[in-house]
């Protein structure tokens, strides 16, 4: 699989996505900038966590209008995979690739801790390594993570297997006391309608070492090589 | 205020911070009256921030070398080998006036600025801490000033994409007019890629790079170097407004140049910004500099050469570059969107030299201007010495867990999770021992362009005010020795740290006297552990309406580890693993968490600091942890070895059945007193024999204390109390102090 992380200005999180895509696929991703007008010839892109553009206006806001987004935005059109995390979330978001927004979080702090996610589908190319239901421990960090879409669009993302995460209880039931961030019905990741991008909050890039709390990031990245393989 | 048209009268001159015989003295290297510019510049870099004026005399004393020692306090922050050609860069540095005066924006650039200093020699910071000190819980402006403070904190540091990963908060009312915010950041870079202040190379071109200029910060140092009073608050123009964007741009475009050999000398503009970053680096480098403030970049029209030297404007550095390299420097930053400018050069003349609008504002000598700096011996008194409280002058409590129950909630003991959760500790995916262990551990490369494996760096910050306040010099000596056992039970090497002091107005004896023996003891803690200063920041005049708060002289410390996978954490790791207590206890009472908490008390003599035993007990639990036999460590220290069994079992959730005391010892002393060098360990029943035969052999003290298991603490004798319990109790303080839902 060949990769490519777009980096904005304010990202801070790339390093981290580089790593865990080398270290999972064997091959290390592309760093594209944002300024570039073309993106290479990969299968994959992510759009890495941090604070592009130091997140004036509104998280994601500007990034979404950087000359590479269109760039992004076209090819994930005819199919490309996309991964927004966190920041990269709220980019893609912003840019239209993804319904609804990320408000800010219901607490009004940022939230820095690990959060146990469920998983919705294994119907994809990012989530086909879980079980449906499985568990996960994966650590958020943001202060912007509150999903939130109308309720329209909510009921059509999950009538359409849309949802791909949820915050859950450690026995993966639902409870208001483990949703981090006040997101309607605990969405912590969607795909998008072909399914070919995904975005979510939570940081499976940080999650891919015992010794450094969970290996339970490691499953998406082996999804996408196994889905993206050449 | 105009440099034309001013007149310097004595009001002017007390303006400034500056006494009359200073004056008398800037007379005499000016041989005339100084202009306005001049004047301002003298009354920063002349501000106790700045010239250490008072403190000088006695940081002497603290040892500074070490062969892994490669650059010592002097420059930017302290540079030590960790081997493998890597190089561990840090320091520590206060921002107490302006945190008091604006929490979120002081707390910001006070990361900012610490994050600069470290940045500026070459490193990417990978770690940062903090040391927090609040006023009482109950003051009214507590709960306002740590909401702000750990925003801030929060807020800077997030976004700069580098963890926070350990520090401490605590709460005393002698802090309630003047909390302390001390930062401190970790980087690393490779040793023969270290940058220094230096300036050389005659005509070669001055260069600013980063932010605009504006009217914020005007004399902060000289702020800083000031009691506050009832008034304080109209200061706040005085506080800097931080940009983490621009410094995370900054720092991205610095690294990148610094890949390069373009440059030949840098300096950070903190403190006294432009003024103090300029005349470092021509003093440094035995040279003059010339610049041209209309070449400065500026956000705001019409300033003058004395607002555009003295203004504090964060997220900007000033360098000398090669000329050869300039195109190619300008590229790198341009890419960065930040602003580059060639502002001015280096001559032969050692003045500093300041022109604007074609006018000569400033002239100066530049070597008197730091050499001739007033150096003060202050008169200083001797704290007088506390009584030795001994066991029987303390009640004994009825039900030791209910004592438990509510120590591990008092607000210095109680869960810091509130705080931290709200810092990224885990952005760059190094960060093996998150807060709320003994030191945090992050991962480095296994050398330069290496992978990432078993290497790890191991940090703490630590102070006990109470013992410094009581004893300065026994808490000085603590203040090192808890450092230094913090990293030794994360299994670290510890290497040396950076000391940030923290005291009231030194005009006062007794203060003065504080600071004087503080000193003497960490200098005495810092030579018996091979421990050695490598940077440090002072602070004093941390009083209001005359009243100084408990003498801080925080510590933090930086170890390195070999292989991490041995590197133990506080939780119990598994049920029936055996329980030992290292180190010598005698039940010391005096100054404890248990009188204060408990009886009220704040008294007595702090328990004694000796430091050969806190050598052997370190080297014994470090070279057990090195060989995989330690399953769980925790230093003891507030609140005593319950305490630290209690934050054990609630860092797991897993209990312990434990041995009642020894009998000669009262409950209260043995498991609430806070002897120092002790840590409670676990090994495998398997490895009993070995700890206990290799700790007779060398003749250290040990007691088995019970084992680990169920979902209890139980003591024998003493009943029980469930982990959840403790952990409930233990978690509320934060949340109901700041209101917040959970």
């Amino acid at each position: 699989m060949k990769s490519a992380i777009v980096v904005f200005p304010g990202s801070n999180r790339e390093k981290d996505a580089e790593a865990a895509l080398t270290e999972i696929t064997g091959t290390p991703p592309v760093m594209v900038w944002h300024r570039d007008t073309e993106l290479p010839k990969v299968d994959l892109v992510l759009v890495p966590g941090g604070f592009s553009y130091g997140d004036y206006l509104r998280c994601g806001a500007i990034a979404a209008h950087s000359p590479i987004l269109r760039e992004v935005k076209a090819r994930a059109d005819q199919g490309m995979a996309v991964l927004g995390i966190c920041n990269g979330f709220q980019i893609i978001t912003e840019a239209g690739l993804l319904p609804g927004v990320l408000q800010q979080n219901a607490g009004l702090k940022f939230v820095c801790r690990n959060v146990n996610l469920r998983v919705e589908t294994s119907q994809s190319l990012f989530t086909s390594r879980y079980e449906k239901g499985q568990v996960l421990s994966i650590p958020v960090a943001h202060h912007e993570g509150n999903y939130y879409a109308d309720e329209k669009t909510l009921d059509e993302l999950e009538s359409r297997d849309q949802v791909a995460f949820r915050y859950c209880a450690p026995d993966g039931s639902l409870d208001p006391s483990h949703n981090p961030n006040g997101s309607q019905r605990a969405i912590a990741g969607v795909f998008n309608r072909t399914k070919n991008v995904l975005g979510l909050m939570p940081h499976p890039e940080n999650a891919i070492r015992e010794l450094l709390g969970s290996t339970d990031g490691r499953g998406l990245f082996k999804a996408m090589a196994e889905a993206l393989a050449a | 205020m105009s440099a034309v048209a001013a007149k310097i009268t004595p009001n002017t001159i007390a303006e400034h911070g500056l006494t009359s015989e200073e004056y008398d003295l800037i007379l005499e290297i000016m041989g005339r009256e100084p202009s306005m510019t001049e004047l301002g510049i003298f009354s920063v870099m002349w501000s106790e921030h700045c010239s250490y004026k008072s403190s000088r005399v006695h940081l002497k004393k603290l040892p500074t070398k070490a062969p892994w020692v490669i650059q010592g306090p002097g420059e930017n922050a302290g540079v030590i080998d960790i081997g493998d050609g890597q190089a561990a860069i840090f320091k520590m540095e206060s921002h107490n006036h302006p945190s008091f005066i604006e929490p979120y924006q002081g707390a910001a650039t006070g990361v900012g600025g610490i994050m600069r200093d470290v940045f500026t020699m070459g490193a990417r910071p990978i770690a940062n801490l903090n040391a927090l000190r609040f006023g009482a819980p109950d003051d009214p402006k507590t709960k306002h000033l740590v909401s702000g403070v750990v925003a801030g904190i929060g807020g800077y540091g997030n976004c700069m994409g580098v963890p926070t990963v350990g520090g401490e908060v605590n709460f005393h009312p002698s802090y309630n007019g003047n909390i302390l915010v001390n930062a401190m950041t970790v980087g690393l870079a490779d040793t023969d890629k270290i940058f220094y202040s230096a300036a050389a190379g005659l005509g070669n071109p001055v260069i600013y790079v980063g932010a605009k200029t504006g009217r914020d910060g005007i004399h902060g140092a000289t702020m800083a170097s000031a009691e506050f009073n009832e008034d304080s608050e109209e200061k706040r123009p005085t506080v800097q407004v931080g940009d983490p964007f621009t410094e995370k741009l900054l720092l991205e475009a610095c690294l990148e140049l610094m890949a390069t050999d373009a440059i030949v000398a840098i300096q950070d503009m903190g403190a006294a910004g432009l003024t103090s970053s300029s005349v470092e680096m021509s003093s440094k480098g035995g040279l003059g500099l010339e610049l041209d403030l209309d070449k400065v970049p500026v956000r705001e029209t019409g300033m003058t050469a004395y607002e555009i030297m003295l203004s504090e404007s964060q997220e900007r550095m000033l360098m000398v570059l090669k000329p050869q390299a300039m195109a190619q420097a300008r590229a790198i930053f341009e890419k960065w969107e930040l602003d580059f400018a060639e502002i001015g050069v280096l001559t032969d003349t050692g003045h500093l030299v300041l022109k604007k609008n074609g006018k000569v504002e400033a002239d100066m000598p530049v070597a008197p201007l730091v050499d001739k700096a007033p150096v003060y011996q202050r008169p200083w008194v001797p704290t007088p010495p506390q009584p030795v409280i001994t066991a029987n002058q303390v009640p004994a409590p009825q039900d030791l867990m209910a004592v438990l129950k509510q120590l591990v909630a008092a607000p210095d003991l109680a869960s810091k999770r509130w705080v931290w959760e709200q810092y990224d500790h885990l952005v760059m995916g190094h960060t093996v021992q998150r807060p709320g262990g003994d030191a945090a551990v992050v991962l480095i490369p296994a050398g330069k362009g290496g992978a990432v494996g078993k290497k790890a760096l191991a940090m703490s910050s630590d102070c006990t005010p109470r013992y410094c306040q009581a004893d300065p010099k026994t808490g000085g000596a603590q203040a090192v020795a808890e450092s230094w056992r913090n990293l030794t039970a994360v299994g670290a090497r510890p290497l040396a740290v950076t000391d940030n002091m923290n005291f009231g107005n030194p005009q006062r004896p007794e203060i003065m006297g504080q600071f004087a023996l503080a000193i003497e003891g960490m200098a005495e803690a810092c030579i018996a552990l091979d421990y050695p200063v490598v940077s440090g920041n002072v602070s004093l005049y941390n009083e209001t309406n005359g009243k100084g708060i408990l003498p801080t002289p925080t510590i933090g410390g930086v170890g390195v580890i070999a292989d991490v996978t041995k590197s133990p954490k506080v939780a119990f790791k598994s049920a029936g693993d055996s329980i030992y207590l290292i180190g010598e206890t005698a039940g010391w009472l005096g100054c404890s968490v248990f009188l204060r908490e408990i009886h009220g008390r704040e008294e007595g003599a702090p328990p004694p600091v000796d430091l050969a035993a806190e050598r052997r007990n370190g080297d014994f639990v470090r070279n057990l942890i090195e060989r995989g036999l330690i399953t769980a460590c925790h230093d003891v220290s507030d609140g005593g070895t319950l305490v630290a069994l209690a934050e054990m079992a609630m860092a797991s959730g897993i209990g312990a059945d434990l041995l009642a005391r020894p009998k000669e010892s009262p409950d209260h002393a043995f498991w609430f007193g806070e002897d120092q060098a002790r840590y409670v360990l676990t090994v495998r029943q398997a490895d009993v024999a070995v700890l206990e035969l290799q700790a007779k052999e060398i003749g250290i003290a040990f007691r088995y204390l019970g084992k680990t298991g169920g979902t209890d603490l139980t003591l024998a004798g003493a009943g029980a109390i469930s982990v959840s319990e403790l952990k409930s109790a233990h978690e509320a303080f934060f949340p109901k102090l700041m209101g917040a839902s959970k």
